[in-house]
């Protein structure tokens, strides 16, 4: 399609708005003192965290959120649409309001964290803590992308494939997910980078101690207090990740218009 | 480095200053001989509960007054002023915040302390774990909280470890002392440690134990006028209620101690 010609100017100034305040930040930077900044111990403890838990979170949302994805884009019910909007939660919630949510459930007090606790389970102030927290505030991401692509790719191969005799898993696993491959990739980048940059939950719910719980948006955090430079230099670090994780997948399918 | 842009956050403040003081000015003029309209004060989050308070009484005692507040973070509040936040009036949790503003000239006259604040340890209400000293803490599997070196409650954390001969091994060192109370009050560690107006703030979910080594680390809070204050009479006025005897008052109520 022709786009009309004023479109531009809304859209240029869209793309200034995110790109100005990243610039003027990287502008910030001490250059001369950027590397001993970031290979500090207590930076590349917090790099190497993050980048742990966000992974591990992102494993962690493929195997719930995926089946999510499949009952919201297959299964026709109302009640799917209210499991939608309560799953889909984390997305409009603030983080910390998910940090209090977790801490209400697993926390010491909470029943879920009673129970573990009494088994000899304690997950407060734990890297797991941090990987729930980033789980509970990514996954979502994963389950809108992946549903987005199962429902633009419809479900005609299906049936085809099901009067061909298939049974649902085979169907499942050789036409459904094949076709969604690049929602599902797409997903999992959103789920990463978002894990990657979780804050607030992790604050409220996980605690912060180096090497355990303060992975590097803590670290940023804490870092400003004293260290202006240290904190720029780390969020040029997140914002590299960011930019290369985003970037790895959007621009392969970011050049063909989105087609159904 | 920061540069201060503040001409016209400062001229858009005055000029809003300016119109509420001529209509409000007016009919107390001939009230009192302090000045009248409004001001914002810069207060730490640990002084919340007591300078809403402070505000409160003080409109009420000069007419045609109006203080605003905005709380949070000390070091927060003094990157917001370095970057030109039109603040009237700057209270720190502690002196080196303070001191960053003295030095850069950001504030008129000198600072003047008006409270102390000092460590107590928040243990769940009855104690249960029979927490009485700050050697108690490192008892194995005890889930104890601190503030995190950098901030200032962290700082004077470090101060009692080294008076008391004691070194803490923390599950979390939180960015700030509410979150440090936040994770006692939630059940979520055993200990923290925390200011004593914390404790008192808290109304009963937390019970506080008292430390010798706490009076070796005791923190100072200090509070100035910013240099360009819209109205730095009023702002002059308010720091110096804070410091009056009725101010104290207040600050005394809350757990503070005098300066």
């Amino acid at each position: 399609m022709r786009i009309p010609w004023w479109l531009p100017v809304p859209a240029v100034l869209g793309g200034l708005f995110v790109v100005v305040p990243v610039l003027a930040m990287v502008g910030r930077v001490q250059w001369g003192s950027f590397a001993a900044l970031v290979t500090s111990p207590a930076s590349l403890t917090a790099l190497g965290l993050s980048l742990g838990t966000a992974a591990a979170a992102t494993g962690i949302a493929f195997v719930l959120g995926l089946p999510l994805a499949v009952v919201f884009s297959r299964v026709r019910s109302r009640w799917v649409g209210v499991a939608r909007a309560v799953v889909l939660l984390p997305l409009v919630l603030p983080p910390v309001v998910g940090g209090l949510a977790l801490l209400a459930a697993f926390g010491r007090l909470g029943p879920l964290g009673g129970f573990l606790d009494a088994h000899g389970v304690r997950i407060a102030f734990t890297t797991a803590a941090v990987v729930v927290a980033q789980t509970f505030v990514a996954m979502p991401f994963l389950v809108t992308s992946v549903e987005g692509a199962l429902r633009s790719s419809g479900d005609r191969y299906e049936r085809v494939a099901a009067t061909l005799g298939a049974g649902p898993t085979r169907v499942l696993l050789t036409v459904t997910l094949p076709r969604a491959l690049p929602g599902i990739a797409s997903g999992l980048v959103l789920c990463f980078a978002r894990a990657l940059g979780e804050f607030g939950a992790t604050l409220t719910f996980a605690g912060s101690l180096q090497g355990v719980t303060r992975t590097l948006p803590l670290e940023i955090y804490l870092q400003r207090e004293v260290d202006p430079d240290t904190a720029i230099a780390l969020a040029l670090v997140l914002v590299v990740v960011a930019v290369v994780v985003i970037g790895a997948t959007s621009v392969r399918s970011g050049l063909r218009p989105v087609t159904t | 480095m920061r540069s201060r842009t503040t001409t016209p956050i400062v001229v858009a403040a005055a000029s809003l200053v300016l119109l509420t003081g001529c209509s409000t000015g007016t009919s107390q003029a001939n009230s009192t001989s302090t000045s009248t309209g409004s001001i914002t004060v810069f207060a730490a989050a640990s002084l919340q509960q007591t300078f809403t308070t402070l505000g409160r009484d003080y409109e009420r005692a000069h007419p045609g007054t109006t203080v605003t507040f905005s709380f949070a973070g000390s070091s927060d509040l003094v990157t917001q002023i370095q970057n030109g936040a039109p603040a009237d009036v700057f209270a720190s949790a502690d002196e080196p915040n303070m001191r960053k503003l003295t030095d850069a000239h950001l504030i008129d006259g000198s600072a003047e302390p008006f409270a102390t604040n000092s460590l107590q340890i928040a243990v769940a209400p009855g104690n249960p774990e029979r927490i009485h000293d700050l050697g108690d803490l490192t008892a194995p599997g005890l889930q104890v909280v601190t503030c995190a070196a950098p901030v200032p409650c962290g700082a004077a954390t470090q101060e009692v470890e080294q008076a008391a001969g004691v070194t803490l091994r923390p599950v979390s060192e939180e960015q700030s002392v509410t979150d440090v109370l936040g994770k006692v009050e939630s059940g979520q560690a055993d200990a923290g440690l925390v200011y004593v107006t914390d404790v008192r703030g808290a109304g009963g979910k937390v019970d506080g134990v008292a430390f010798d080594a706490a009076r070796r680390a005791v923190n100072t809070d200090p509070i100035g006028v910013v240099h360009g204050s819209a109205n730095a009479d009023l702002a002059r006025s308010f720091s110096a209620y804070v410091r009056s005897e009725d101010g104290q008052k207040v600050l005394a109520a809350a757990g503070f101690g005098a300066p």
